[in-house]
């Protein structure tokens, strides 16, 4: 997984709450059996005026011209700026594929949904949790600038907004480390096999139907 | 010291160790894997060397790409992206000695019906499948949720998943539902009330007497839709229902062992002194049938409501949304539910596909036929077993009779996967569990109900109260 410690960068505003992940990466991309290739259907339906099917040729479809990440100005956005309950729906992990294969290394909203919260940090996707008025004022301060910014300190747990202030965020110390050594979960786990053993063991007297096939 | 949840005791029986930074590993009991999720997390497998870490604990079926017409062979399935993940699952199972229930077995079907169905799940088992519908084994009082591939390359590798404790919510129905009211319409409901993120966070428990009054098979559309509202588990306690229905199925255990698996699982309810952190109460004769106008699921109202007004909202983010979602509907605030036409019909999902939701179509289909202007009714099984099981009962020609499609089970237009879809700008009442934009088609607009208001709805052509519709007989 790649590590994440600070990243700056060019913010794109998605105003629109409720964001799921249907309308992050239509299910007919879900067809996939790689774990790349998502960004060019990132925001499909929203993206281009046509139906996308996998395997098209991407750069041949007309674009929708008001869909925010077509605007020239957020060309190369890696911060995205979203409203509350961002991500909710299905579990598929290829949102969050999409949104990293398309460039973004974090997103800043009110809300998210709890599957793709957790999906995010798999992958090394930053989702950050900011005050409900905070997102607010950073809509605000994002169309007010062309080319604003906005920089996320991972390790001091800090985002410093397009007007310079810095506000704080909470994060689960684990994920926290995982993100910022870009540690592989499973082999962390296997560190822990004899504790899985046991317990089994333990288990396996209680209840052994668990552990029966027919 | 406060008595303990039933999430409590799910999740502390499973915990393996507790990290000193909040995180904990908890075991997995069963993993549920199908054919979307599953391709990448099988990969890693490869990639990095390793073995499942107990292969029993896993079992296969495909759902969400099969046609639902028959085929008897992968090689059969038209679309080339389908037909490869369906292939891939089946490799990969072969590779890794994983039960598959695969094409042309009786067993196969949607995962969070099969599971149930074979006894795979059984209460005090924690699951999850890379699907959020895994909710729907809460029934079971299991801990039973959905999670992303990585981690069911994960749980493949460990047989655990690294967890943090959620917070606990009741939402407790008390009293008599009224007649033509479902557990459909009790979970649209419930999201209608606490939101489509009100249960961000929680683990949720549904009680009361009318919980406590439902089938196996209500249970199950309720915990199902709990991601629908924000919640990734929602669970039932055990009572004689629960024990009633994993009683001789396939994978559930026998003989002794059955005395010694109920005297633990009645113990799985949750304390009475038990403590939530939210404790919702919803009064049973409050809830009439719904139907969704929306885009979201909380944007429901009864059937017998008009459709709300924006301008009426004071949330702002809400009012915008609302706004959003008519227009992509094509609906008009204030206009009459019954006003709405409807141009196809899905009977099917792993909401509301299982036998007793097929009852209830067929009760309302039987003797009356679709409407002219309804283009498609699809009734779409949740299993072979399922579908098995109908056809006994004869349901099949009561659909058949109606002008309605009898299909194979699989996923079908819940998700458009496959070849079931709706055409832009179509109105469907569906039985599935959402309606996000372009869910079941690109443009397509769906409407949450219960097989009996869709089946009613087929019917007239337009949403009915399924409640006159009874009348009328
Ligand atoms: S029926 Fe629909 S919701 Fe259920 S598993 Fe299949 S696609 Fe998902």
């Amino acid at each position: 997984m790649e590590k994440f410690t600070v990243h700056e960068g060019l913010a794109a505003p998605l105003d629109r709450s409720n964001v799921d992940t249907d309308l992050i990466i239509p299910k007919q991309f879900l067809k996939s059996i790689k774990r790349t290739g998502f960004g060019p259907n990132l925001f499909d339906e929203l993206r281009y005026m046509d139906e996308g099917y996998p395997g098209q040729d991407n750069s041949q479809r007309p674009l929708n011209p008001d869909f925010v990440l077509n605007l020239p100005r957020y060309q190369g956005a890696s911060v995205l700026l979203a409203r509350r309950n961002f991500g909710c729906g299905s579990s598929r992990e290829h949102a969050p594929w999409a949104l990293m294969d398309f460039g973004f290394r974090a997103i800043i909203a009110p809300s998210f949904a709890d599957i793709f919260y957790n999906n995010c940090f798999k992958n090394g996707l930053l989702p950050i949790v900011v005050e409900e008025d905070v997102v607010d004022e950073m809509f605000g301060e994002v169309a007010a600038n062309e080319g604003a910014t906005i920089r996320i300190d991972l390790e001091n747990q800090l985002v410093t907004r397009p007007n310079g202030e810095t506000v704080s965020f909470e994060i689960d110390a684990f994920r926290k480390h995982c993100l910022l050594n870009g540690l592989d979960d499973i082999g962390l786990t296997l560190q822990d096999a004899e504790s899985i053993r046991a317990y089994e063991t333990r288990r396996m007297e209680r209840e052994p139907w668990v552990f029966q096939t027919p | 010291m406060a008595g303990k949840t039933l999430y409590d005791k799910l999740f502390d029986a499973h915990l393996v160790k507790q990290r000193d930074d909040g995180s904990a590993l908890i075991y997995i009991d069963r993993q549920i894997i199908h054919e979307v999720t599953s391709p990448q997390a099988f990969e890693g497998l490869r990639l990095a060397g390793r073995q499942p870490w107990r292969i029993n604990a896993n079992l296969a079926t495909i759902d969400h790409n099969v046609p639902t017409t028959p085929f008897s062979n992968a090689s059969e399935i038209e679309d080339d992206t389908s037909r490869i993940q369906v292939q891939t699952l089946e490799n990969n199972t072969r590779e890794f000695g994983i039960t598959e229930f695969g094409i042309g077995d009786p067993r196969q079907g949607i995962v969070h019906v099969m599971a149930p169905e074979q006894g795979a799940v059984v209460p005090g088992m924690t699951v999850v499948c890379g699907d959020s519908h895994t909710s729907t084994n809460g029934a079971l009082a299991c801990l039973a949720h959905g999670i992303g591939t990585s981690e069911v390359e994960h749980v493949l590798a460990t047989q655990c998943l690294i967890a943090k404790k959620m917070k606990n919510m009741r939402v407790r129905v008390e009293g008599q539902l009224g007649p033509g009211v479902t557990a459909k319409d009790v979970v649209l409901h419930i999201i209608g009330v606490i939101g489509t993120a009100g249960g961000t966070g929680y683990a949720l428990e549904f009680a009361g007497s009318a919980i406590r009054g439902l089938s196996m098979e209500g249970r199950m559309t309720i915990c199902n839709m709990s991601i629908e509202a924000g919640a990734r588990a929602g669970m039932v306690a055990v009572d004689d229902v629960t024990i009633d229905y994993v009683r001789g199925r396939p994978f559930a255990p026998a003989g002794a062992q059955w005395d010694q698996a109920v005297s633990y699982w009645r113990t799985l309810v949750s304390d009475e002194d038990a403590v939530f952190d939210k404790d919702i109460l919803i009064d049973a004769a409050d809830i009439r049938p719904q139907v969704s106008w929306g885009t979201s699921p909380e944007m429901v109202v009864p059937v017998d409501a008009s459709l709300p007004v924006p301008s009426q909202e004071q949330d702002p983010v809400k009012r915008t949304g609302m706004e959003r979602a008519y227009e992509y509907m094509g609906l008009e605030p204030s206009m009459k539910v019954s006003d709405i036409q409807v141009d196809r019909v899905f009977i099917g999902s792993c909401t509301n596909s299982r036998i007793e939701d097929l009852r209830a179509a067929a009760e309302v289909a039987r003797g009356r036929r679709k409407a002219d202007s309804v283009k498609q009714v699809l009734v779409v099984p949740g299993s072979g077993l399922v579908k098995q099981q109908a056809e006994q009962e004869g349901l099949d020609r009561v659909f058949v009779e109606a002008g309605f499609e009898w299909r194979e089970p699989g996923c079908s237009m819940c998700l458009a996967m496959n070849p079931d879809r709706l055409l832009p700008g179509e109105h469907c009442a569906s039985t599935s569990n959402r309606n996000f934009e372009g869910r079941q088609g690109n443009g397509g607009r769906t409407h949450l109900v219960s097989p009996a208001m869709a089946a009613a709805a087929a019917v007239a052509g337009h949403f009915v109260d399924v409640r006159e519709l009874e009348k009328a007989e």
